[in-house]
């Protein structure tokens, strides 16, 4: 009786932590399997423990390569789809013209394409126009899926902001720059913020758009697609183990610096993610 | 002078004739804001699908090497469809069998982090995100030392007789579907965590006040209240899961191939893009009817 | 050298009245302001009063630039500002939920407006001004760290540290509590006194505009229905709607037929009164004969009038106490109900519902109004409004 009550009481969240569990499960995994000395090349059962892969991160170099080109691509892809997705954001929210809703349809429709259609769009394209792939087609690819996350990620920020804080800031002397650079900008960068820390993770981690667009550039995700084939080094999961635990550094960081940052830093994700429902 | 004017007790400026209102400057704004980002848009994700279209209709006789041409090709469809239609019903089921599995598990774990989780609500939230801020594929190949046939899990299995003794994992469609299940369910959980977050908690102490079993009260106001999240939760998950074919390739065998998979193949192995592209297409438009009907039945239209 | 140039443009300023010039803002078809005129004397205190949506607020904000009018002119001195961008203005604004800025620590916040004019040294004048609205100590907090009090406060020294030449104030008291209320009230009139800026106050609240402005204008709809001083505004309301809006009142349906000397006859419901002819803003045709609830006072018979008092006979169907006063609904002969406060003096006693009574006034205290055509019924304020009445205690 007691029993049944209290599991009535906490079924939910007892769910919950079960369902928690799976998803942390492989990343559990990986982070042992970064100590592992594989018996095999194509084995992937733990076999035995070893520093070998944390001292030796790029025993193989093509790996190592790959993480690097990645982290540029990451950067340029971020920085230009920042720029691009933020000037947009301001647009919507803050003016009136004709043609938005055609510009609402455009910035949603990447996000509910499958990935697949929007990578094999962009070969046709390339190969069609005679465009060599390779690096530049990829960052492009990038920087198209990650925009329409930037704009629904800064826009949600600018939305909450309240307008009567420029209308003050301008009843105080600030002309238009003056109040863009002293009060938008501080106000609005928490947003901006998470919206590129949100494209870097896509962009990083992006395969299925950047393997039709590679060519013969080998980005660090294309390298583990290769790999799973020929038999993976024990340096990925190294890898996959200090990007997660940079990750978490960086959220940890934000949630040092106060209630409101780390909840900016975890709105960013839920309004991306939620992002169909606030681009109608 | 500028300065001057910015002092407010010097008004004797009468003189001065007010500033043409800058409202040609101010109306060309937006569209200067809008023009770059707009314009990659369209050059690389708008343009890029009427190409693809162009593609699906090309003579199918031709090859990279020697050069497409556009010969509206319309039996490049039912090819397509002739050829490959287990693979299209096979991506829909896997992905159905998937999202029903992961709202049966994403609702309690958004609920619970809403609801229920009090002041471990954020770092509840953190362990959502957290399997995305690792890499996909990596995390997918995990799951391969998980079900591996030498591993923990195919033992205890074997050992409580719910799998043979010989019986495996890996390589099967169960392996497919809980790979789907794991990559998507966040996408699935953020949207719901966020409208069941704005739940106000008095409602349902008003439901049981007014007679509501807790069944009745989730029914007739938890669940309708949380709806936009949810149908916002099953697109998100729905979508890429069904366009998906890494976990097909890594986590089953050609038996398991879903159509991405041979839409894979067919653009980067086989170098057969009308037939890719028609694919493509089909894929998308196949998408698009189960979106479409699903919203109607749902009764919403604020998602499109 | 900028110092030097705004004392010698100082000398030579004529008087800093505010004036609108035939004020219009239209949104599409609707016509918020409408073709407004009015002068606001220099040091003034200045309240707009009106129920929300009649263009107070628009108004306020054509003032301090932040909405473009739509034809019409406002005149600082004889300067048109009207199309002037916000910060090109001698005027400030203390908004009404404060928008103070949530980056900056409230030191930033009151030196802003001073930073923005390229003054270096604020140091020194920011904890004047701190210590003015009495927040001396408070410059490194956040705003969200203050009580609603005190970033009201805040925002009121930020507006008032630029010596701007007309300061508006939107609704500035609207979230505080009651007793908050009051006492900012207080405050803000000391601090006008001391300053001696033009304020332009907007407020829904009567007994706030009526307890601090030195002038009130009425607006409904677009325009003034009347502007004057409290006590002018009270005693002698020009239109049913002020004589409503300002506290309560009960009108009688009647008809004027011309003076007849220094009084005006009125009939209304087959009774005659008369109202002197200096209360009168009409003496001809449908009037409204207004007295207002607490210059009733009630007897039991018609034989206690005193000579030169006016008088109405009823029933009591309905008695409220209310602490400093009783306030009684009387049922008249005709069937409408006027009501009747009661001071509470301990001198009378409590009439019970249901008793025979009769009502009767100074005439002196009654006022004639226009009335439109086809108006017919009696206007009465409910008597349980929100407010409670303004000189029930005199």
């Amino acid at each position: 009786m007691r029993l049944s009550r209290w599991l009535a009481d906490r079924w939910v969240m007892i769910v919950a932590l079960l369902v928690l569990g799976y998803l942390s499960l492989p990343i559990l995994v990986v982070a042992g399997l970064s100590f592992n000395r594989p018996s095999s090349r194509l084995s992937y059962d733990f076999h035995e423990f070893t520093l070998d892969n944390w001292r030796n991160p790029c025993a193989t170099s093509d790996m190592c390569d790959a993480v690097v080109r990645s982290v540029q691509i990451g950067f340029i892809a971020t920085a230009v789809s920042t720029v691009l997705g933020t000037l947009m954001a301001f647009a919507l929210i803050r003016h009136r013209f004709r043609g938005r809703s055609g510009i609402n349809v455009l910035i949603f429709l990447p996000m509910a394409t499958p990935e697949l259609v929007m990578g094999t769009s962009l070969l046709a394209l390339f190969v069609a126009a005679g465009v060599p792939q390779g690096f530049w087609t990829i960052v492009i690819a990038h920087v198209m899926f990650c925009v329409s996350f930037v704009v629904v990620t800064v826009k949600a920020r600018l939305a909450g902001m309240d307008s009567r804080l420029e209308e003050a800031a301008m009843d105080l002397y600030a002309n238009e720059w003056q109040t863009f650079r002293r009060i938008t900008l501080p106000l609005v960068l928490p947003g901006i913020v998470a919206a590129a820390l949100l494209a870097f993770s896509l962009s990083f981690d992006d395969f299925i758009i950047t393997n039709f667009n590679a060519g013969t550039t080998v980005t660090f995700p294309m390298y583990v697609w290769g790999a799973a084939q020929r038999g993976i080094p024990p340096q990925v999961n190294v890898i996959g183990t200090a990007m997660f635990a940079i990750a978490l550094l960086l959220v940890g960081a934000s949630s040092l610096r106060g209630r409101r940052a780390r909840r900016a830093a975890l709105a960013a994700p839920v309004a991306a993610v939620g992002a169909p429902k606030s681009a109608s | 002078m500028t300065a001057l004017a910015h002092v407010p007790t010097t008004s004797g400026q009468s003189a001065v004739p007010p500033p043409a209102p800058r409202r040609g400057r101010r109306r060309l704004l937006p569209y200067l804001l809008l023009l770059p980002g707009a314009a990659w848009l369209f050059l690389f994700f708008a343009l890029p699908l009427l190409q693809l279209a162009a593609a699906s209709l090309y003579d199918p006789s031709g090859s990279l090497s020697t050069g497409y041409s556009l010969t509206w090709a319309f039996g490049n469809y039912p090819d397509a469809l002739q050829a490959y239609w287990p693979h299209f019903v096979r991506s829909f089921v896997y992905s159905a069998i998937a999202l029903v599995i992961a709202l049966l598990m994403g609702y309690p774990l958004a609920y619970g982090i809403a609801q229920k989780a009090g002041r471990w609500k954020n770092l509840l939230l953190v362990c959502v995100v957290a399997p995305m801020f690792t890499s996909f594929l990596v995390r997918t190949l995990a799951w391969k030392t998980i079900l591996s046939d030498n591993g923990w899990l195919v033992g205890l299995l074997r050992d409580v007789h719910l799998l043979g003794a010989d019986g495996r994992l890996l390589a099967t469609p169960f392996a497919v579907v809980l790979g789907l299940t794991y990559n998507f369910l966040p996408f699935l959980v953020l949207p719901l965590y966020a409208s069941l977050e704005r739940l106000d908690p008095r409602l349902l102490e008003a439901a049981s006040d007014l007679y509501a079993s807790s069944w009745a009260a989730f029914r007739r106001v938890t669940l309708p209240l949380s709806m936009p999240g949810l149908i916002a939760g099953t697109l998100l998950f729905f979508i890429p899961a069904t366009g998906d074919y890494i976990n097909a390739e890594l986590l089953g065998t050609p038996n398991e191939y879903m159509i991405g998979n041979v839409i894979d193949s067919a653009f980067l192995v086989r170098l057969d893009y009308p037939q890719g592209a028609a694919l493509s297409f089909l894929l998308m438009a196949a998408i698009l009817a189960v979106v479409f009907l699903y919203l109607r039945r749902a009764g919403t239209e604020e998602v499109l | 050298m900028r110092q030097m140039g705004a004392k010698a443009q100082e000398r030579d300023t004529p008087a800093g009245d505010l004036r609108l010039a035939n004020l219009t803002k239209r949104f599409g078809i609707f016509t918020a302001v409408d073709d407004l005129s009015l002068t606001i004397p220099q040091g003034s205190f200045f309240a707009l009063l009106g129920a929300s949506g009649c263009g107070k607020t628009t108004t306020l904000r054509m003032i301090a630039g932040l909405e473009e009018p739509t034809s019409g002119q406002v005149l600082l001195g004889d300067r048109d500002i009207a199309r002037l961008r916000p910060y090109k203005r001698p005027v400030n604004t203390v908004f009404q939920s404060y928008a103070l800025f949530p980056h900056l620590d409230i030191h930033e916040n009151v030196a802003f407006g001073l930073r923005r004019r390229g003054i270096r040294k604020v140091t020194e004048q920011v904890d004047r001004m701190l210590a003015l609205v009495q927040l001396e100590g408070y410059g490194r907090r956040r705003p969200a760290q203050l009580s609603g009090g005190q970033q009201q406060r805040v925002a009121l020294a930020r507006a008032l540290i630029n010596h701007p030449q007309v300061l508006l104030l939107d609704e500035p008291l609207g979230a505080l509590d009651l007793k908050l209320r009051r006492q900012m009230q207080i405050e803000l009139k000391r601090i006008q006194t001391e300053v001696g800026i033009t304020f332009v106050h907007v407020t829904h609240d009567q007994e706030e505009a009526m307890t601090m402005a030195d002038t009130v204008a009425v607006m409904n709809a677009g325009r003034i229905e009347q502007l004057g001083a409290p006590a002018d505004l009270y005693e002698y309301p020009a239109t049913a709607f002020v004589a409503n809006f300002l506290g309560q009142s009960n009108l009688l349906a009647g008809e004027a037929a011309g003076s007849a000397g220094t009084d005006v006859p009125v009939t209304a419901h087959g009774v005659r009164f008369s109202v002197p002819a200096d209360r009168a803003r009409t003496d001809r045709g449908p009037v409204y004969l207004g007295v207002r609830p607490e210059k009733l006072h009630l007897v039991d018979s018609v034989a206690q009038v005193p000579s030169g008092h006016q008088h109405v006979e009823g029933v009591v169907t309905d008695a409220s106490y209310v602490g400093v006063s009783t306030q009684y609904l009387i049922r008249t002969g005709w069937g409408s109900e006027i009501s009747a406060f009661v001071a509470n003096t301990g001198a009378g006693r409590q009439l019970p519902v249901g008793a025979p009574v009769v009502a009767h006034w100074d005439a002196r205290h009654a006022f004639l109004l226009p009335r439109e055509a086809g108006a017919d019924s009696d206007r009465t304020t409910p008597l349980l409004d929100e407010q409670p009445p303004v000189g029930a205690l005199s």
